[in-house]
């Protein structure tokens, strides 16, 4: 009854006493209104609330000491991964359609052995500092790539000369306001084309306890958490871009983390210290990706078939909801 | 007359005054400064060059139209040829104050300029300004921020880093004496005994016996080197074991930490010394039970 009668709990039945400090029963500590006594009231009120929430804990911690093993196990708490909503076009590691896709695919050559990845890197027009500098330690982290300058040429008519020239991948870094914002992946002869989102992107000066610079060995490749069958292409789309066989003498790692829809891209060295513990360290830079549109052929924004578009009012209805 | 009104004393509502300047918003200026000469309220002969869709006009007030403000401006059409156009301004405002036409024919030349850029450009790619949303940028940083903290980036990297370990994907490289010996005996356990019995006999009485004879053991093997005693132990394995032990010296060598060495050694010591004496006399059974 009311929110004050808990204080003497055995009373809550009895008429309030007047020489009994509890509150009325329907009593609201915001009706005071005076600023002084109703400060002194909620405090007062709070005080309250916390000592009931800690009885109710005390309790509850000694009917499960009380049960010992015959105890319910602990409730999970609940994250946003669990209460996921449930895409039906999670990846089932047995699927046979989805096997049969992927030997089919454009990147069934890469996976069979058959290329060699080799990548150009570019940017928009003109850009400035920071992205050149991203620009050339990408080029350090990815194998086999070469950085070349745009000079107001179209991507259109780049995009032949590339495959003329026997590249495989072609990433343009959009810049705004001197930042990288933007990167087109496009997996060249005739691949598919993802166009994501770019925050958060750190150069390796600023990255703190960071180790020598990223060798030539190439480095393993670590893909967490693409699920949908969306999620599944992207990441043989970032699998492409490195050469099929590491080098585990040079140790690095490039991992494309998926979380909530958010792609984190980290280039680690890691050293086996004992057999359950493994240190690493974190060379390279490092930057978000988030997925805008995935293009079935090559870039061409007026003309191209897009496989998914992110449509805001659509797709970002439910915080639970994601798609890679 | 109507100088002296607008122009210097009264109110001019085409008149823009700027720190250092006048300026004339009427769209009819020649020069676009609000001047004696310039205003075209207060001139009665005037004319400019005005552009439309691409195409230049030479617009002309002479006093006589004065009365009929419909009728005002004359207009006539400039040829696209940039010397026929000038020509046909020169004729046009043949006898007319010579201020006014060097006007026009200048303005008339900035005209073209800039309409030949336009053209050039439009043939370039244009570059398409998107505007960001602020609502939706702030509600995409705050949840790339949670999802990064969610995520547990090192503790990932880790995890999967160790799991390929124990799935051995890296082969011969690491050497850790605990996790072989592990998996041994997990082998031994999961073999039936029907197997070459030798073998497990082999190494049953390592399993047996690594409690009673540690001390026996250990007194013989402290000849061996510490990284012979390594390199017996990878069961996995099925190289020469003696290219193994380079391989492996140089491994742990290659590595900045000397762990490894000193604690394969004095753990391996207690079970393997067994191992080691069948080795020396028989590798090939080694190899076998590997």
């Amino acid at each position: 009854a009311g929110d004050g009668s808990g204080l003497v709990p055995g009373d809550g039945t009895d008429p309030p006493a007047p020489e009994r400090v509890l509150f009325p029963p329907t009593f609201n500590v915001s009706e005071i209104k005076n600023k002084q006594r109703r400060h002194f009231m909620f405090l007062r009120w709070k005080q309250q609330q916390r000592k009931e929430k800690l009885a109710l804990k005390k309790k509850r911690r000694k009917e499960r000491e009380a049960l010992g093993d015959k105890a319910p196990p602990k409730a999970i708490p609940k994250t946003i991964e669990n209460q996921r909503v449930y895409d039906e076009t999670t990846v089932d590691p047995n699927d046979e359609e989805v096997a049969f896709d992927e030997a089919t695919d454009e990147f069934a050559p890469y996976f069979n052995r058959q290329t060699v990845p080799k990548i150009l890197i570019t940017t928009s027009d003109r850009p400035r500092g920071r992205t050149v500098r991203f620009c050339e330690q990408l080029a350090t982290v990815i194998p086999n790539s070469h950085v070349y300058y745009r000079r107001g040429l179209a991507l259109k008519r780049i995009i032949p000369q590339c495959i003329a020239r026997d590249f495989t991948d072609l990433i343009v870094i959009n810049e705004d306001r001197k930042i990288p914002n933007g990167l087109v992946l496009s997996h060249l002869p005739d691949g598919p084309t993802a166009h994501f989102r770019m925050s958060s992107v750190r150069l390796r000066k600023e990255i703190k306890r960071k180790g020598k610079e990223p060798t030539e060995h190439v480095p393993e490749v670590i893909l967490n958490n693409f699920t949908t069958r969306l999620g599944h292409s992207i990441g043989r789309m970032f699998a492409a871009l490195f050469p099929h066989d590491p080098q585990f003498i040079g140790r690095q790692v490039a991992t494309f983390h998926n979380q909530r829809d958010y792609i984190f891209f980290r280039f680690h060295r890691y050293i086996f210290k004992s057999e359950k513990k493994v240190g690493i360290q974190e060379l390279g830079p490092r930057f978000t990706l988030k997925l805008r549109s995935l293009q079935k052929g090559t870039f061409d924004s007026k003309f191209g078939e897009y496989e998914w578009i992110h449509k805001r009012r659509e797709m970002d209805t439910s915080r639970r909801k994601f798609h890679l | 007359v109507v100088w002296s009104m607008l122009g210097n004393r009264q109110f001019c509502s085409y008149k823009m005054a700027t720190k250092t300047q006048n300026f004339c918003r009427n769209e009819y200026n020649l020069t676009g400064l609000c001047n004696r000469s310039s205003c075209p309220l207060a001139n009665s002969q005037y004319a400019t060059v005005r552009e439309e869709k691409g195409r230049c006009y030479l617009y002309m007030k002479t006093i006589e139209r004065a009365a009929f403000p419909r009728r005002l401006w004359e207009r006539v059409l400039l040829s696209k040829n940039y010397e026929k156009a000038l020509e046909e301004i020169d004729e046009n405002l043949i006898y007319w104050p010579r201020f006014i036409r060097h006007k026009c024919k200048q303005r008339f030349t900035k005209i073209t300029q800039y309409l030949i850029r336009i053209r050039k450009l439009t043939l370039k790619r244009q570059r398409k300004l998107v505007p960001l949303r602020r609502k939706i940028e702030r509600r995409e940083n705050r949840r790339e921020e949670k999802a990064l903290i969610a995520a547990q980036l090192d503790n990932a990297i880790e995890k999967e880093l160790l799991e390929r370990l124990k799935q051995d994907t890296y082969g011969d490289i690491y050497n850790f004496p605990i996790h072989a010996f592990d998996k041994a005996l997990q082998q031994q356990d999961a073999e039936s005994e029907s197997e070459s019995e030798a073998e497990r006999e082999e190494d049953d009485d390592d399993d047996d016996e690594d409690v009673d004879r540690r001390e026996f053991v250990e007194a013989e093997d402290s000849e061996l080197s510490d990284f012979e005693d390594m390199d017996k132990l990878e069961t996995s394995s099925e190289e020469e074991q003696e290219a193994e032990e380079e391989v492996e010296k140089k491994a742990s060598h290659s590595k900045s930490k000397g762990k490894t060495p000193l604690k394969g050694p004095a753990r391996r010591k207690r079970p393997h010394i067994e191992i080691e004496y069948e080795e020396e006399t028989e590798p090939s059974t080694k190899t076998k039970a590997a």
